[in-house]
This record gives structure tokens, C-alpha cells and sequence, in this order.
């Protein structure tokens, strides 16, 4: 059996060669079947998009994350110029702009910070969801699905390999699941982070066996 | 007469060769057993081609072991030498020692002099480096644990040889006695040369080989360095050949001269020349020389065993073939698991080694010419050892056959990576092109080997401190001397067209596991680089001439980022469009046709700078559309500027 929805993730880490979490987030879902990984930086080193091959590559996928650490309360740098250039008028939004409608929209991202660090009266005075507000409504004007955002906060703590195996492997798990449609959509809407308890939203196992 | 005599030998030498050992190497059983049963065959015993004259031919064969230590040397660089310190003290000290003390231990049992039980023990510890360096080559077994080990008892019994010359007349039991020479008379290559020997006080002795020693590594450190650059700027190979033959020959000459083994001499100057940039190109140049040599000598080696001696006393000859080998192999493996070699290392460390040498021949002799043993004792011995010599091969294909595939299946191969030559990225050419990738990449801890065949270039980047070596990176040997087998990069950026070319052709057929990174001179020479199969190819001067272009829009007014951007696009069209052209490049008049059209595009593309260059790079910026559909109907709230 195929996979239901097609994942396309769009990857940006300025220096992934520094990263621990990411780094071992992009490989538990890299050789996943139905899940293309696409990695901003290593793609376009000179930040000279492709605007026609990255619209083709939306085009033919049904879910898009955007996934990336927090940097300064947004993404790096490269994904900002991507939506920029690849979210055209007439394409994602305006007159004709229909091409991105239905789709659904994931945040995957990572905080150095702890999750009362991003609360009303943490260090950072707004909730996470609050800061990627920029992203739900650029969701929302080209007609895609917001779902809450996964978010794996408090990375500076992580020492032990362990943890950090064991949160990219929850990682795979969501990303398989919305693969497969194992998930309960309506449970997930009342949730404020995909992540908050994955046991309530994914239900089942993988159907097929990905290296 | 006696020219046709030479060409007669030379033609059975050749002939034996030719025939011997491409079967040999077909029947698996390596070079050195089908030189060793071509000698069988030409010798007394065999077809009876070659006669007594075998042995001047053995002597001059024997340079191929000086040649063969000479380019050991080479292989060394002074800091591998220190690193290797404690295995070629502790297990080449303790293997000649321990050796030597179980013969005596056996020769005063069977009541011989202790002295001449001592000589017999060290003259048989010494180990055949010849054949083994030559036999584990062939395997690719250098660079294991045993290989390494077994490189490094053999270089400390290379060096042992002189103090074992200065041991040994000392040994000897009645002064008054002559004896005369046997089967292996005196050695012009190996040996020392005994009249200066005699005729000097030791004290002047000890002057003359520290003035001699010193002098070759004086020499080697700084006149050999504008030598060759001298020869290297006459551009004649055949030159640079001869003087490398010259420098051994030298060598060889002045070590005989002051009583001193040649082949530690020529030992000595490899090392000194380690370092030096012509290494690769000296190594490359000797190489056959030495292989021949080498042949010729196991060739030597097969026609002088005395089967003679063998069939009148078979039994005495054989125990002590098996007698040593036994002797030698079980006191290597104890060192092995004294050194705690993994089990399979320790066993073809033991196996390898357990055979008496090519300077026990050598050291015989002089002990006969002082006295210190008789013939009586030396020529079953001389027997035993080339037939020991002859059976190694044999033992490691033994080793092959049984051992080593237990092993195998024990543990993963793992290959101790102790020469070092073998760095990743190869750059042929290093001037203004080459320099400034092998800046970045060095400047990044990328381990780089360097080759270049301009002599006054190569100074000058040595002199900044950069590791370059002279050559011609158009010779596939040299290339391979310099890695090649194991690189993962080669980057060509020599200035000559032609040249590349050669050096892709002959690369992708011998090594075609390597990414190959091409210079291109000019567009025409890029096609020819696309239609090689080279996958990176970068035109020497696109890059340079590109960002002047970004700088002149910058000073015409247009924005930097603009500018960059627009030059980037016109970067991945031309790139496009020479991918593309490369392949018609055979029909004129397509080409020309479609050069005009990609002309007219680019100008297109250039010059519509409004609609056609704005649509490409940056519409989603362009708010003209948005303005557009703002006129049409009421403005929707959804914008996202």
C-alpha cells in the first residue's frame, strides 16, 4: 500500500554540522518512502532559489513542513527567502493563486529554550504558537491546513544520546503517521502542540517497513 | 666474443623471465617462486644454460637489493622511522637475539666453538628482505599488522648487518688459517669491500664511514635538492632517470669504498630524500630498474642452489631447512604475542620471516675469509638458506590457502594505516589555478597531495612551506605513486588542454573509482571535457570573469544583490547551454545555428529587463501583479506585504 499523503519537508539549518537535534531529525525521516526531504541549504548555498523547481515540488505533495530551529523567534534565514520567492502571487494567493489549497501545513521546529521559557509570563513573554503566527497566517491566505505545530522545546538541556534518539523517534512516528492518515484530526485540532501527547493524536502502527 | 657471452646470458636471463613467471603468476603462485624456479631451470641442475658464470650475475643482481632498500628508504620519512622505533628495536632486536642465541644454543650442543656457534646463530637470523618485501607487496598485505611488523624486524636486521661485520672477525678461532671461498664468493654489492678494511687502522675506519655517512646525508639534504631541479629544467626524462641511477651507483660505490654495506648506504639516502618533492618521480624513475634487478637476482638465487650437496646429503640439508624454519617461525610467533599481534597477524608474521636471507650469503663468505668458520660448516648451510629463500612464497601461499581465511572470518579486515601518503585529494598542477583549490582545501584541514612538473614553481611553493612533488601527472605510474588508488578526488588544473585530456583517458581506464574535477581552458575545451564524462568541470577564467562583470553592473548603478542575482541566472544558463552544445559540437552548422539562438535568448533574457529577467529572479518582489488585480476588483485583505 502507497502512502496516503505525500510529506514534503522543507529543511533549513544554516550549519547542520553544529546542530544535535536536527541533525538526527532530518535522519529519521530521510530514507522514509513518501517523505521528501529537501534541504534549503545544501540546495541553494547561494540562497539563488529555483522558484519553478520549488513550485513543482509543492505541487506534488500533500502536507509541507517547514522543518528548522528557532532562530530569533523565527526560521533561518534561507526559509524566509523561499517564501518570499516560491509563494507567488497568482500561485499560492491572489487571483488564480489556488495551487497550494488543501494542503496541510506542519511547523516541525526546535527550542534552545524550555517550555515555560515560552509562556505569557516565561523569559520570552509569548507562547511559541504566538511567535509562528507569521506562519499560520501565510498559511491561512494560501488556503492550506494549519496543524498545530510540532515542537521539541529545551534542546540546550539534552545532553544524553538517548533523549535525543527517543525524541527522533517520536518524530518519525508523527511523520509516518500523517503519512499513513493514522491520525485523529479532531483530537489533534483541540491540541496546542502536535507533540503534546502523541498517544492521543496517532493511533496504529506503520503499515510497511522503511529502512 | 665475449660481448655475445653478455648477450647470450642476457637473452636465458630474459628468456627464463618471460616465460617463468607470467605462468607462475597464472598458477597463483607470485612472481618471486616463478623468477626462483625460472634459476632452478636455467641452472647447473636444471637445463644447464648458466654455469659458474650464475654467480656474476648473482652479484650484479644483488644491486636490485640495493635499489629495492634505496626506495624502502624513500618510503620513509624521518617521523615514520620514529614512529616505528619500538617495533623495529623490541621485535627486530629481541627476534635477532633470541634467534641467535637458540643456533648457538644447538651449535654448542652439537659441539661446536661457541664462537662459531655465535656467528652461525647471528649470520641465521637474518631474514630475506627481498623476498619477503617482494611477496607481501604482491598480496597487499604491507600495510596489516604483520606486514608492518615484519617491515620493521627486517629494516633492524638491514642496519644489524654492520655491527655483525664488525662482530665477526672477532670470532674468529685460528688466525693463521686461509680459507677459501665457496659456493658465494665475495659480494661487490652486498658486501664490504675487505682490503680497505684490513689495511686501515679502526680508528681511521670509524672516521672514514661517519665522513661517508655524513656526507651522503649532507648531500642528500642540500645539494640533491638544486640537482635535480637543474636536471628537471631540461625537461628530459631519460636525464632525470640516469641521474637517479647515477646517485644509487654513487653510493654504492663510496659504501664500498670505506667497507660499508651499500644497501644500508642507499637506505640511508632514501630517507634523506623523503622528503624531498622529487620522491614520487625518483620512486617512478628506479622502480623497474629495481623490479628487474630484483628479478635477475631471484633468478640468481634459483641457479645457484647446489642440488648437488642436497642429493648427497639430503637428509642433513633438510632438517636444516626445517630445522630453521621451525627455529625462526616459533620464535617470531613468541615475540608476536610478546608485541600482542592479533592471532592471524602474528602466525603470517611467523610464517613471512622464517627463512634465512640474502646477506647470510654475504656474511658466510666473510666468515670463511676470516676464518671464523670452515666450509665444512658453511655449504650445506648456503643450501639450506636459498632453499628456505625459495620456500617462503610457498609458506605464504600455504598461509593463503589455510590460514588466512580462518582469520578472515574471525575478525574484519583492519589495515593499520601507517604510510601516509595517502591523502584523499590529488591535485596535478599547482599554479594559479591549482594554488588557490588547494589553499581552500588545505586552509580546511584536507589532506593534499600536490603534484607539479615546474621546477622553479615547485621551489618557490616549498619555500612558503607547501608539500609539492615534482612530476609529470600525465605518467599513470606516478600517479599511482602518489596514491592515486586510494584518492577520492583528483583535481587537473594544468594549463594544458591536450594534457588533461590524456590524463582523463588514462585515469578513468585504471582508476575509474575516482571523482575526477577538470580545468577547462576555453569553451571548446570544455565540450571536450563534457564529452570525456567529466562531471565537475569549471572554466579557469568564468568565475573571475563573471564577478568583474557583477562589479561593472555594480558601478553602472544596479544594486549589488540585483547584479549578483542577475549574473548568477546568467551562470546557470551558459551552463546549461555548454552541456548541451557539447554534444553537437561535431555538426558545424547545428552548432553555429544554435549558438546564434542561445545568443538571441541571452539577449532576451538580458535585455527585457522588465518583464523577462524580472519574471525569472525576483517576481514574487514584483508587486505589479498585485497592483494589476487591485485595479480589477476591490482589494482583497489578503496580501501578505
Amino acid at each position: 500500500m502507497g502512502p496516503l499523503h505525500r510529506i514534503l519537508i522543507l529543511f533549513a539549518h544554516p550549519a547542520l554540522e553544529k546542530s544535535r537535534l536536527n541533525k538526527i531529525f532530518l535522519k529519521a525521516v530521510q530514507n522514509l518512502s513518501g517523505v521528501t526531504v529537501h534541504d534549503l541549504y545544501e540546495q541553494y548555498p547561494s540562497f539563488h532559489i529555483n522558484i519553478a523547481q520549488e513550485q513543482a515540488l509543492l505541487l506534488t505533495h500533500d502536507i509541507i513542513v517547514f522543518q528548522h530551529p528557532i532562530y530569533w523567534y523565527s526560521s533561518p534565514a534561507i526559509l524566509k527567502e523561499w517564501q518570499d520567492l516560491v509563494l507567488e502571487h497568482g500561485f499560492a494567493y491572489g487571483k488564480g493563486g489556488t495551487a497550494l489549497q488543501g494542503k496541510k501545513f506542519l511547523s516541525a521546529v526546535t527550542t534552545g529554550g524550555g517550555a515555560t521559557a515560552y509562556s505569557l509570563d516565561g523569559l520570552n513573554r509569548f507562547t511559541l504558537r504566538q511567535f509562528l503566527l507569521p506562519f499560520e497566517q501565510t498559511a491561512y491566505l494560501c488556503g492550506m491546513d494549519y496543524l498545530p505545530p510540532y515542537v521539541t522545546f529545551g534542546t540546550h538541556q539534552m545532553q544524553a544520546p538517548p533523549t535525543l534518539q527517543a525524541q527522533a523517534q517520536s518524530y518519525r512516528q508523527a511523520i509516518m503517521a500523517l503519512r499513513d492518515n493514522r491520525v485523529h484530526w479532531d483530537r489533534l485540532r483541540q491540541t496546542a502542540y502536535f507533540n503534546e501527547d502523541l498517544t492521543q493524536v496517532i493511533y496504529g502502527e506503520a503499515t510497511e517497513t522503511d529502512a | 666474443m665475449h660481448n655475445q657471452d653478455f648477450f647470450f646470458q642476457a637473452f636465458i636471463y630474459l628468456g627464463a623471465a618471460v616465460i617463468s613467471v607470467p605462468i607462475a603468476k597464472r598458477l597463483g603462485l607470485g612472481s618471486v617462486l616463478g623468477y626462483l624456479m625460472a634459476g632452478i631451470l636455467i641452472g647447473p641442475f636444471g637445463f644447464h644454460l648458466v654455469g659458474q658464470n650464475g654467480e656474476d650475475v648473482l652479484h650484479f643482481a644483488e644491486f636490485g637489493v640495493v635499489m629495492m632498500l634505496f626506495l624502502v628508504g624513500l618510503e620513509l620519512q624521518p617521523a615514520l622511522l620514529w614512529r616505528l622505533r619500538v617495533p623495529i628495536l623490541g621485535l627486530g632486536g629481541l627476534q635477532v637475539l633470541g634467534t641467535s642465541l637458540v643456533v648457538a644454543s644447538l651449535g654448542l650442543l652439537i659441539g661446536l666453538p661457541w664462537q662459531s656457534s655465535l656467528a652461525v646463530g647471528l649470520i641465521l637470523a637474518m631474514s630475506s628482505t627481498a623476498i619477503v618485501l617482494q611477496t607481501l607487496n604482491e598480496k597487499g598485505w604491507m600495510k596489516t599488522e604483520a606486514g608492518q611488523s615484519a617491515f620493521s624486524v627486517l629494516l633492524f636486521q638491514d642496519i644489524a648487518v654492520i655491527p655483525i661485520l664488525a662482530l665477526l672477525p672477532l670470532l674468529a678461532i685460528t688466525p693463521t688459517h686461509q680459507a677459501r671461498l665457496v659456493s658465494s664468493t665475495a659480494s661487490p654489492w652486498l658486501n664490504v669491500a675487505q682490503t680497505t678494511q684490513a689495511s686501515l687502522p679502526p680508528w681511521q675506519q670509524t672516521l672514514l664511514v661517519i665522513v661517508t655517512v655524513g656526507g651522503i646525508i649532507l648531500a642528500g639534504r642540500f645539494l640533491m635538492q638544486p640537482v635535480f631541479r637543474f636536471i628537471a629544467t631540461t625537461g628530459l626524462r631519460e636525464l632525470f632517470t640516469a641521474t637517479a641511477l647515477f646517485l644509487v651507483i654513487a653510493i654504492t660505490l663510496a659504501m664500498n669504498a670505506v667497507g660499508l654495506s651499500p644497501a644500508l648506504g642507499t637506505f640511508v639516502a632514501g630517507v634523506v630524500l623523503a622528503e624531498n618533492e622529487y620522491r614520487h618521480e625518483l620512486e617512478t624513475d628506479i622502480e623497474p630498474f629495481k623490479g628487474l634487478l630484483l628479478g635477475l637476482f631471484f633468478i640468481s638465487v634459483g641457479a645457484s642452489i647446489d642440488f648437488s650437496l642436497l642429493f648427497q646429503n639430503p637428509w642433513l640439508i633438510l632438517s636444516l631447512v626445517i630445522g630453521l624454519a621451525l627455529i625462526k617461525g616459533l620464535v617470531l610467533f613468541v615475540l608476536s604475542r610478546i608485541f600482542r599481534l592479533e592471532l592471524g597477524q602474528g602466525l603470517l608474521f611467523s610464517f613471512a620471516l622464517a627463512q634465512g636471507g640474502e646477506f647470510a650469503f654475504v656474511l658466510f663468505s666473510f666468515t670463511l675469509q676470516n676464518n671464523v668458520l670452515t666450509s665444512a660448516i658453511t655449504a650445506p648451510l648456503v643450501v639450506a638458506i636459498a632453499l628456505s629463500m625459495a620456500l617462503t612464497p610457498v609458506l605464504i601461499i600455504g598461509y593463503e590457502q589455510w590460514v588466512y581465511p580462518r582469520f578472515r572470518l574471525l575478525q574484519p579486515d583492519r589495515e593499520a594505516d601507517l604510510i601516509d601518503e595517502d591523502n584523499p585529494v590529488i591535485i596535478a598542477g599547482f599554479g594559479r589555478f591549482g594554488q588557490i583549490v588547494g589553499r581552500l582545501l588545505i586552509a580546511n584541514g584536507v589532506r593534499v597531495t600536490i603534484l607539479d612538473h615546474d621546477p622553479s614553481h615547485i621551489d618557490l611553493l616549498r619555500r612558503f612551506g607547501w608539500k609539492v612533488f615534482y612530476g609529470d601527472a600525465a605518467r599513470i605510474d606516478l600517479l599511482r605513486a602518489a596514491g592515486i588508488g586510494h584518492a577520492r578526488l583528483l583535481i587537473i588544473a594544468i594549463d594544458e588542454p591536450e594534457k588533461t585530456l590524456g590524463i582523463i583517458h588514462a585515469v578513468q581506464k585504471y582508476f575509474p573509482q575516482i571523482q575526477i574535477l577538470a580545468r577547462a581552458t576555453n569553451r571548446q575545451h570544455a565540450y571536450d571535457l563534457i564529452r570525456a564524462g567529466v562531471q565537475v568541470i569549471e572554466r579557469e577564467t568564468f568565475g573571475s570573469s563573471l564577478a568583474m562583470g557583477v562589479t561593472a553592473l555594480q558601478l553602472l548603478g544596479m544594486r549589488a544583490y540585483k547584479a549578483q542575482r542577475v549574473a548568477q541566472t546568467f551562470k546557470d544558463h551558459d551552463e546549461q547551454v555548454l552541456r548541451e552544445m557539447a554534444f553537437m559540437a561535431g555538426d558545424k552548422i547545428q552548432l553555429m545555428a544554435r549558438s546564434r539562438q542561445m545568443n538571441e535568448e541571452l539577449a532576451q533574457l538580458l535585455q527585457s529587463d522588465d518583464q523577462e529577467i524580472a519574471h525569472l529572479i525576483d517576481h514574487a518582489w514584483d508587486a505589479s501583479s498585485l497592483y494589476a488585480e487591485g485595479k480589477d476588483e476591490s482589494p482583497r485583505e489578503a496580501t501578505p506585504g
